[in-house]
């Protein structure tokens, strides 16, 4: 049960409901019944309520929650960017809704058009060859990614490249997709100015090295401008190198990874092409390549011939990562959006990133200490290590002061290399007006935080819990709920 | 934060403390428990193990982040501390009480900074 702000029962969860007849809509069985209940050992715990409680309990829910339609999402290295409804409405299309993944080919030319046509414009923003849908999230775009590489050198009959190199600037998801896909991570460390130390790299290289993973802008939100030279010398050493595509949306229609040396790719069609994060989404992440790479692509590629487009699997692919053929839907979602915007609408969907999150940034940077005080990319990085040690207030006390302003905090204490981060990215889509009353509500909790320190570490007040105890989350933890007749 | 004297320590804040029998304790110093905040799993190589000097032999998670933990020495592991495993607190707690392995190895506490040396390289920080 959740317990609201003045300690009383304000939620029960759906199964704390007494027994309510139900509202029933289901149409009379038309197959044989079977009896499986002497098999149970236990009954279903299935609630049973009326329509009107089950609509007022999500109901309650939905308003507990804070998604980019409800307020402000500035959550860093996520591009919580609005997500226009005009992608839904063509997604929902029964043409895209009422098929099979086993119907015929020839029934679903349209379809095939709507991967073959996110290809091409993927490609082209991205400087690549081919890309498959198959991954159903970032994460798992890196692992197929990673396989590629992986694949590459066993083609080539060279098995001693087993080492993934990885800024310590990197997503954490980086060296977990590259030790989950066989490889030993080498870490190397950034520079001073938070890009990678090109002394370091070059030591790090070697004939056991299988290729680099790296972020560019990377997660400080700055571009390496010693791209080119990072690329070189990986490739001089005979590794690949992977672009990790969640910053991409600092520069689309602008750069392009395959220009800068890069070989293989993953995008988040759910931060960089609007589509829906988490419980709204699924996710799609779709890995692209060089052509040199083509031929190990996962699943079934939609490829032209004589009478139209057909599914193929490439000669020496990896194999299967996901059922058919990923989250189609999710693919259309970003066609969508990639026919709404066209080519000169992309390039300004990241100059407007690029803008608001330095706009925000001049707005804070006499309030906060940023941590690398230059011109950033899509997003920015404030650092509250001082005022921790000075005057114990900590990232976390910001953040959580921002959900009483019905902002959602920005992502916390990451990137590693910058204590007591808050990294900010408030993506193209919001408004001056917006930004400007997020500088505000930044600035008072700040000086808020300064004359009276307890105040923040309380925070939040306004929210259905208050400050959780995350230590006692993460050492017991429950992860289900327990009926009666389990105790 | 305190600095155990008779420790040795690495500039990634780890600490080994000579034992009698030749073998030495491995841990994690006060400042990086501080820094890292509230542990709450820990992972641990096994006994007999060969760990390699600055190459990765556990890791420490909190609420914040996991984070690798590097061998301040090369050696087999003899002994863990498996009263961490379920109870990372510890090392909260008591750094230098909350050892993380034993390890069989030829030491030179010269390859590693004393504790005024520390102390001064954390003032640096």
């Amino acid at each position: 049960m959740c317990q609201n702000r003045q300690g009383g029962i304000i939620m029960r969860l759906i199964f704390e409901y007494e027994k309510q007849k139900q509202s029933v809509y289901l149409p009379e069985c038309d197959v044989e019944s079977i009896e499986l209940s002497q098999k149970r050992e236990r009954p279903l715990h299935l609630p049973s309520l009326g329509e009107i409680t089950i609509t007022r309990h999500y109901t309650e829910l939905a308003k507990q929650t804070h998604g980019v339609n409800d307020g402000f999402y500035p959550l860093g290295s996520c591009t919580m960017k609005y997500n226009p409804k005009i992608n839904e409405s063509i997604a929902s299309d029964r043409h895209f809704t009422d098929i099979h993944p086993l119907q015929d080919e020839s029934s679903v030319q349209g379809c095939l058009k709507v991967f073959k046509e996110a290809e091409k414009m993927l490609c082209e923003i991205c400087g690549m060859d081919a890309f498959t849908f198959q991954p159903a999230a970032g994460a798992h775009g890196e692992f197929c990614g990673l396989l590629l590489i992986k694949k590459y050198h066993e083609m080539r009959q060279d098995h001693k490249r087993t080492k993934i190199i990885v800024p310590d600037s990197a997503h954490g998801t980086n060296p977990a997709s590259a030790a989950m896909a066989g490889f030993q991570v080498v870490s190397i460390p950034s520079g001073e100015d938070g890009c990678v130390d090109l002394d370091a790299l070059r030591a790090a290289v070697g004939e056991d090295t299988a290729g680099i993973m790296l972020t560019n802008p990377n997660t400080v939100g700055l571009f390496d401008k010693h791209i080119l030279d990072i690329t070189q010398i990986v490739h001089d050493a005979g590794g690949l190198c992977y672009y990790d595509g969640a910053n991409l949306n600092a520069v689309m229609g602008i750069a392009r990874p395959g220009d800068m040396g890069f070989d293989v790719i993953h995008l988040n069609l759910h931060k960089t092409f609007s589509t829906p994060h988490g419980g709204g989404g699924p996710g799609s992440g779709p890995c692209g390549c060089k052509a040199f790479l083509k031929d190990y692509l996962p699943g079934k590629m939609a490829e032209e011939n004589e009478s139209g487009l057909e599914f193929v699997q490439p000669a020496n692919s990896v194999g299967q990562i996901k059922a058919f053929y990923g989250n189609f839907l999710v693919v259309v979602k970003a066609l969508a959006y990639l026919y709404s915007l066209g080519s000169e609408g992309i390039r300004s969907s990241a100059q407007n990133a690029v803008l608001n999150a330095n706009y925000l940034m001049h707005q804070l940077k006499d309030h906060y200490h940023v941590a690398y005080d230059t011109t950033c990319m899509h997003e920015f990085v404030i650092s509250l290590d001082k005022e921790k040690h000075e005057q114990n207030i900590s990232a976390m006390d910001i953040a959580k002061s921002l959900l009483d302003h019905g902002i959602h905090p920005p992502t916390m204490y990451f990137p590693l290399i910058v204590h007591e981060a808050l990294m900010i990215e408030p993506t193209e889509t919001e408004a001056k007006e917006t930004l400007d009353h997020a500088a505000e509500v930044f600035k008072k909790i700040k000086e808020k935080a300064v004359s009276n320190p307890q105040a923040v570490h309380e925070a939040p007040y306004m929210t259905p819990v208050r400050r959780l105890d995350e230590v006692k989350a993460a050492r017991e933890l429950h992860l289900r709920y327990v009926f009666d007749d389990e105790k | 934060m305190s600095v155990h004297e008779k420790c040795y320590y690495t500039e990634s804040h780890e600490w080994v403390l000579p034992q009698e029998d030749g073998t030495v304790l491995v841990g994690l110093s006060d400042y990086a428990q501080n820094e890292l905040g509230d542990l709450v799993f820990v992972n641990l190589p096994e006994v007999g193990d060969e760990i390699t000097a600055h190459e990765s032999f556990a890791d420490v998670e909190s609420v914040k982040a996991v984070s690798d933990v590097y061998a301040p020495v090369s050696g087999k592991v003899t002994a863990i501390n498996e009263e961490l495993l379920d109870s990372p607190e510890k090392i909260n707690e008591d750094a230098y009480g909350a050892w993380f392995v034993r390890v069989e190895c030829e030491f030179d506490p010269s390859e590693l900074m004393d504790s005024k040396a520390y102390q001064a390289y954390l003032e640096t920080l």
